[in-house]
């Protein structure tokens, strides 16, 4: 039974799509306006120096890769770690696995400020230095759950018999790992990946206690946001954000398609 | 299963590895040593995550928490280091609380009117929509949600603004007299959009709205189209049932989604300082004791608030099944 649904409900969702998208697009033709001092309505013009104009800026470019150093670094943390945890709690009981799971959401569930000042104060404490790796400490420390997640749910609907197969035919338990598991995790691993990276890239909250002196993209988008001084550019660095974090996004959604909702539903 | 596979089988398929079971290596020993004590590979492989999180993470939690009970030397301005309850006084004097209630109210506001406009696109997602337009609407959902937060905060910065195209859209609609009337309404209003409390709430219901429909999504999608049927043949109309039947069966993920909305709005500090008013929330408070004021024991107590105010929060949602919806 499918009927049409009223035309008070499809007008409901509707409005709720487009208060959804037309944000993100109004951005886009932002970064092409002619107007480089306030935000009028609509463009006067449309033009694409302020790309060239970005692109040269030093600062941008230093913000931008020292994010995708820390994404890069944080991505790959998580993915082990994640996936030594999942392989743990997967088809294991042992007394905590709860706690286990909730230790794994909780730097996403309490609000970032707080892991954000925890982990500065204990750095503090520790007399630690901020560094990339103060950065990088704090990223991975939420990018596990993402990993996680992607991983134990396809796990869980891996059969247990592939594995008792291939120690039957004599493979020890790394060439099992190896040779039978591996291949049936690369894809959810990848979309875990995937998914990590883009919510390190764009982490602002956690790094701004982390980072010191250093400037993420993020942290460069929040100055301006702050303190406006380069509109133009900052237009142009949004549009590429928007970018750099969609891409990762869709091919995680394409890779876990088959899995129902393993991808998005986690953040 | 934790160590990289060192032993090489470039062919890789069964058979090989079947025939290498003559030479078997140290690697291979252990690889059963560990395989006939599952209690000892699952240590093995919770170690890492568990020294990092279990340690590394939560031991600063608890230095956080340790160290509001110290305080601050009124005069010198340094953190002494002896266990009092100063800081935690400190912390229920009436600015503090008024804090606490600002921000808890517009988290519930914002939690309200997100399960009002999510519901109608869940609904039509889950009921009507054909399975091509939902994969398209769940993607839909899906990607602001991930998309840059910040980059969406900047975006509302923009529509906001008073040149902007929320009032240029309401002046070609005639309707700038409503926008005027509302940004006069005390509490609410401001001198323009962008730095008022109605528009703190706009950002707030945008940023938060993917996270309130994908669990009424997945509460709506367990309710059979049968029951509905059988509420039809059994003399309900369709209000009557959507009320009996749907409504009751899709609030768990209300509930569900209620927690993300609540609880992010209960630690955002950047959207109240970027479209808000002079009026802080919590994490700004948060933040300000952290930094400028130096007063990390006020900060440690402070982020205290919204931990227990979620807990309390979670222990309701529990009771009314919403953890089964998530």
């Amino acid at each position: 039974m499918r009927s049409e649904g009223g035309w008070g409900l499809k007008l409901a969702a509707l409005g709720g799509m487009l208060f959804l998208h037309v944000p993100l697009a109004i951005i886009v033709l932002y970064a092409f306006s002619s107007e480089d001092k306030s935000f009028v309505f609509p463009p006067p013009g449309l033009t694409l120096d302020w790309f060239a104009v970005a692109f040269e800026r030093e600062d941008v470019r230093r913000a931008l890769f020292l994010s995708l150093r820390v994404a890069a670094v944080a991505t790959l943390l998580a993915m082990v770690l994640g996936t030594l945890a999942a392989a743990a709690v997967w088809r294991s009981h042992f007394f905590g696995r709860e706690a286990i799971s909730l230790l794994l959401v909780l730097p996403i569930a309490l609000p970032g400020i707080i892991t954000g000042i925890a982990l500065r104060s204990a750095a503090s404490l520790a007399e630690i230095p901020f560094s990339f790796w103060t950065i990088v400490v704090g990223h991975a420390t939420f990018c596990v759950v993402v990993v996680y997640n992607n991983v134990i749910a396809r796990l869980r609907r891996t059969a247990p018999s592939l594995i008792e197969a291939s120690m039957d035919l004599g493979a020890d338990g790394f060439q099992t790992f190896r040779y039978v598991l591996l291949p049936q995790l690369a894809t959810a691993l990848l979309a875990g990946g995937m998914l990590a990276f883009a919510l390190s890239f764009d982490e602002v909250i956690v790094t701004t206690f982390t980072a010191g002196q250093q400037t993420t993209l993020p942290i460069w988008m929040l100055n301006e946001l702050v303190r406006p001084r380069q509109r133009p550019v900052t237009n142009v660095v949004a549009v590429f954000v928007i970018a750099v974090t969609f891409i990762p996004i869709l091919i995680a959604f394409y890779l876990t398609r088959d899995t129902q909702s393993a991808a998005g539903s986690g953040k | 299963m934790a160590a990289p596979p060192h032993a090489s089988h470039p062919g890789g398929g069964i058979v090989t590895v079947a025939v290498d079971v003559t030479r078997r290596g140290g690697l291979a020993r252990l690889g059963d040593a560990l395989f006939l004590r599952p209690g000892l590979l699952v240590f093995l492989l919770l170690l890492p995550p568990l020294l990092w999180l279990g340690v590394v993470y939560l031991g600063s939690l608890f230095a956080l928490l340790a160290q509001s009970f110290f305080a601050i030397d009124d005069y010198s301005g340094r953190i002494v280091r002896e266990i009092t309850l100063r800081t935690w006084a400190e912390l229920f004097s009436l600015a503090n609380l008024d804090v606490i209630l600002r921000t808890a109210a517009t988290a519930g506001v914002v939690t309200i009117a997100a399960a009002l406009i999510a519901f109608p696109i869940a609904y039509y997602m889950v009921r009507y929509a054909s399975l091509r337009m939902k994969a398209l609407l769940y993607l839909g959902v899906t990607l602001p949600l991930w998309s840059s937060y910040l980059v969406r905060v900047y975006a509302w910065k923009l529509l906001l603004a008073k040149e902007g195209v929320v009032t240029w859209l309401l002046d070609r609609l005639h309707l700038r007299w409503l926008l005027e009337a509302l940004l006069d309404t005390p509490v609410i209003g401001g001198p323009s959009l962008a730095v008022s409390w109605l528009g703190m709430f706009i950002v707030f219901l945008y940023m938060w709205l993917p996270y309130m429909i994908l669990p009424i999504v997945a509460a709506l999608e367990r309710v059979p189209p049968s029951l509905i049927e059988a509420a039809a043949d059994l003399g309900a109309d369709p209000g009557r049932a959507f009320r009996s039947v749907v409504l009751p069966l899709a609030l768990p993920g209300v509930v569900a989604g209620s927690i993300f909305t609540f609880s992010l709005t209960l630690g955002d500090y950047i959207i109240p300082g970027i479209i808000g008013t002079s009026e802080p929330f919590i994490g700004q408070v948060v933040l300000m004791h952290q930094g400028t004021a130096g007063n990390v024991p006020m900060a440690a107590a402070f982020t205290v608030v919204p931990v227990v105010i979620m807990g309390v929060y979670l222990l309701i949602a529990r009771r009314l099944g919403a953890f089964n919806a998530l």
